[in-house]
């Protein structure tokens, strides 16, 4: 159907347990904790805020590599609720991992990493796998590719780990990609070359784009939002030109202030940051998640009653109490019902 | 008379045995770290920054080709020592390593605490638990890391937290000199600005030097007094970062200075032209001579490195030619 979101999260909660001796019930970690979007078909989000906020593991989630407590997903138009359905929704999605060696095999070549996706998929001519290889190792700058080809992961750059796994997770052509801090260890060239292949992807696919990355001046060419996260949930969504000449929130406005352009006097001084260190996911602040550390709470409801979604603008929500007198959103109601069976 | 710098790296090389022949990653490095101060290895993904590392603090996988040159912390000669002495007498105690990713390079299975104390058990100065626990406590606490997170396996700590305890490690028996393999490019802005403002207070407070490895030039430039920019296995630009911001010298210096976009640009990033050179097969010429648009007939063969005014060295026919007009 024209014009329903390619996936939507709804008010998804995905909590950690923790434990003493491996079974002792310690508290939860609320890593996410009420998230909803929705990403239309070749559009690319961008999602962006501290570590440890919760980017990773709302990315799991989204790809059903860990179970949510609460909230659904849902890809065109289709609930994924049982085996089936992610099964089938996982043949459609491509995954950059946060820690590139990690996710590869240490004990494949480069050559099979590529190829076999492409034998399970039933290419089955070799000079076309081949072809396809070759194809996509020169689309990430791994060149000459017969000089990666019989190399093993522990023989690549941290770098050329990275841009290993982006040439695994787009040689299929997914619809949807989800990329948790994909260029992080590249160099701002090698960056902005992996960056316009995603974006061409984006053009010539109508593929979608779910990039976690701290790399905030990347996001202006690369995406059309952007979600800031803070202690499991999303404080901001705009439209990144919004978002970088108005940010609304709080903390939003403190993350842009910390970003560095390379200056001399830069190691002469220390960089403003906000004071304080991100809540504990375990027992988070009352109120605004945010408060402990907000230059502008206000004293008697930051601290009691947390912020909902409040429209600041043409499609830029914040949840902070600055913008009372803005209406409010409710969360995602394009899907209700949307494509069910 | 100039006293010796702290380290000073000579005619370095380290190559990778693979199946299509050895790949050159580091080769035929210079470079000097003066005493309290902090070097910039700055360079693209692929360049050999971090083989270089690991051919500084010997350690090196188990494909190695070739390995040689020279390695002088305090004037001492590091490639001629023994194995175990290296161990015993280097590694951690005077010359340490947070490797790049070392947030998810933490044992998952040890406490955060017993691997802060691993290099002082390694080096027998601690003898009891308690003692050890002592040590820890202080080194947690000098990086911003709460005491009780000891108890705390590497998973239920965030990125910038485990980053953190990785930088405590390399801290604990306080070397000269620590090596920082991209110890911020894997965080967001508020933990690395975090991160780096420690780094400087560290560096103000115990006077450690630091070779910062990074493919970032903003970074480099929170930290770093001087800056070796990288190309192909090699340093093709040593000199002041004040100096390099303003007036990059080597052509790839100044294509790199032109390709960073800030934030507050509207400009869209632009990859730099061309591809950088085969490892396997360097050109036998200069190695940025395929994408150099100042590339004239001299560039056939290896560019010396040229020392020029205010202490700088290049690697580029360019200075040559100018020396010696001067002369
Ligand atoms: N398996 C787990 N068990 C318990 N806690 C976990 C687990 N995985 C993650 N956490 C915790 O959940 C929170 C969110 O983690 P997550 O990895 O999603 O953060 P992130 O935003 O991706 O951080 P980073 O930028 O460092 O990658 C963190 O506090 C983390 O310590
Ligand atoms: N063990 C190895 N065997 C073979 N080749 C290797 C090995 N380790 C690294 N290389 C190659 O050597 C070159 C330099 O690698 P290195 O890891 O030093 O790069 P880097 O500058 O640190 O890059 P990055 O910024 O991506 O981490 C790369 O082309 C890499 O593929
Ligand atoms: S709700 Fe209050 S504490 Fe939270 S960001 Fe807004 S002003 Fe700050
Ligand atoms: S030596 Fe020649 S090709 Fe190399 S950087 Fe200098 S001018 Fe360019
Ligand atoms: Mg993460
Ligand atoms: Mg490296």
């Amino acid at each position: 159907m024209r014009g329903d979101p390619l996936l939507a999260a709804r008010g998804l909660a995905t909590w950690y347990e923790l434990r003493r001796w491996g079974f002792l019930h310690q508290g939860w970690v609320r890593a996410v904790d009420g998230v909803s979007f929705q990403l239309a078909e070749g559009e690319a989000v961008a999602v962006v805020g501290e570590s440890g906020c919760g980017k990773s593991t709302l990315a799991k989630t989204l790809l059903g590599l860990v179970r949510p407590l609460r909230g659904e997903v849902w890809f065109e138009g289709r609930r994924l609720g049982g085996a089936d359905d992610w099964r089938w929704y996982r043949r459609r999605v491509g995954y950059v991992q946060q820690d590139p060696y990690g996710a590869l095999p240490p004990f494949m070549s480069v050559r099979r990493i590529l190829e076999e996706p492409l034998v399970v998929n039933g290419v089955s001519s070799p000079s076309k796998r081949r072809a396809r290889v070759v194809e996509a190792l020169e689309a990430v700058q791994l060149v000459p590719p017969e000089e990666f080809l019989p190399r093993f992961p522990h023989m690549l750059s941290g770098g050329q780990q990275q841009r290993l796994v982006v040439a695994r997770a787009t040689l299929l052509g997914p619809r949807l990609l989800v990329a948790d801090e994909p260029v992080s260890m590249l160099d701002a060239s090698v960056r902005a070359e992996v960056l316009q292949l995603l974006r061409s992807l984006q053009q010539s696919h109508r593929l979608s784009v779910v990039y976690i990355t701290h790399d905030l001046s990347t996001v202006r060419h690369f995406c059309e939002r952007v979600l800031v996260m803070y202690a499991g949930k999303l404080v901001e969504q705009a439209q990144v030109t919004d978002l970088l000449r108005e940010p609304k929130h709080p903390y939003t406005q403190a993350l842009l202030a910390a970003i560095p352009d390379p200056d001399p006097e830069n190691a002469r001084r220390l960089r403003p940051v906000p004071p304080g260190e991100p809540p504990s996911l375990v027992r988070p602040p009352e109120g605004c998640r945010f408060h402990p550390r907000c230059p502008a709470a206000i004293p008697g409801v930051c601290d009691r009653r947390e912020p909902p979604d409040f429209e600041v603008g043409a499609g830029h929500v914040a949840a902070c109490w600055l913008y009372e007198g803005a209406r409010t959103v409710t969360a995602a109601p394009a899907v209700e019902g949307g494509g069910s069976p | 008379m100039t006293v010796a710098p702290l380290l000073r790296v000579e005619d370095l090389h380290l190559h990778f045995r693979t199946a299509a022949g050895p790949v050159r990653a580091v080769d035929g490095v210079y470079l000097e770290v003066g005493r309290g101060r902090t070097v910039a290895v700055l360079g693209e993904s692929g360049c050999g920054k971090t083989s270089l590392a690991r051919a500084i603090l010997r350690l090196l996988p188990r494909n190695v080709a070739h390995y040689s040159g020279r390695v002088l912390l305090d004037g001492e000669d590091l490639m001629v020592l023994p194995e175990e002495r290296f161990r015993q007498e280097v590694r951690w105690a005077r010359l340490s390593l947070v490797p790049q990713a070392a947030m998810n390079s933490l044992n998952p299975v040890l406490r955060v605490g017993d691997q802060v104390a691993e290099p002082l058990w390694l080096h027998g100065r601690v003898r009891r638990p308690e003692e050890a626990r002592d040590h820890v406590v202080e080194a947690l606490r000098r990086v911003g890391v709460p005491p009780e997170f000891a108890d705390r396996y590497p998973f239920e700590l965030s990125g910038g937290m485990r980053q953190r305890v990785a930088i405590a490690m390399a801290l604990v028996l306080r070397p000269q000199l620590v090596v920082l393999d991209e110890p911020t490019s894997a965080l967001d802005v508020l933990t690395q600005a975090n991160l780096l403002n420690l780094l400087k207070t560290l560096r103000w407070e115990l006077g450690t030097s630091f070779l910062l490895i990074t493919h970032d030039l903003a970074t480099a430039s929170e930290l770093a007094d001087d800056v070796a920019l990288m190309y192909a296995g090699q340093i093709v630009e040593f000199g002041p970062l004040d100096r390099f911001l303003t007036g990059p010298m080597h052509p790839y210096a100044q294509a790199l200075r032109a390709s960073v976009v800030s934030l507050r640009e509207e400009r869209a990033p632009q990859p730099l032209p061309g591809r950088p050179p085969s490892l396997l097969n360097p050109p036998a010429g200069c190695r940025f001579a395929a994408r150099c648009p100042a590339r004239f007939d001299p560039c056939g063969q290896a560019p010396p490195l040229v020392p020029v005014e205010g202490g700088r060295r290049v690697m580029c026919w360019l200075y040559a030619q100018e020396a010696t007009r001067a002369r």
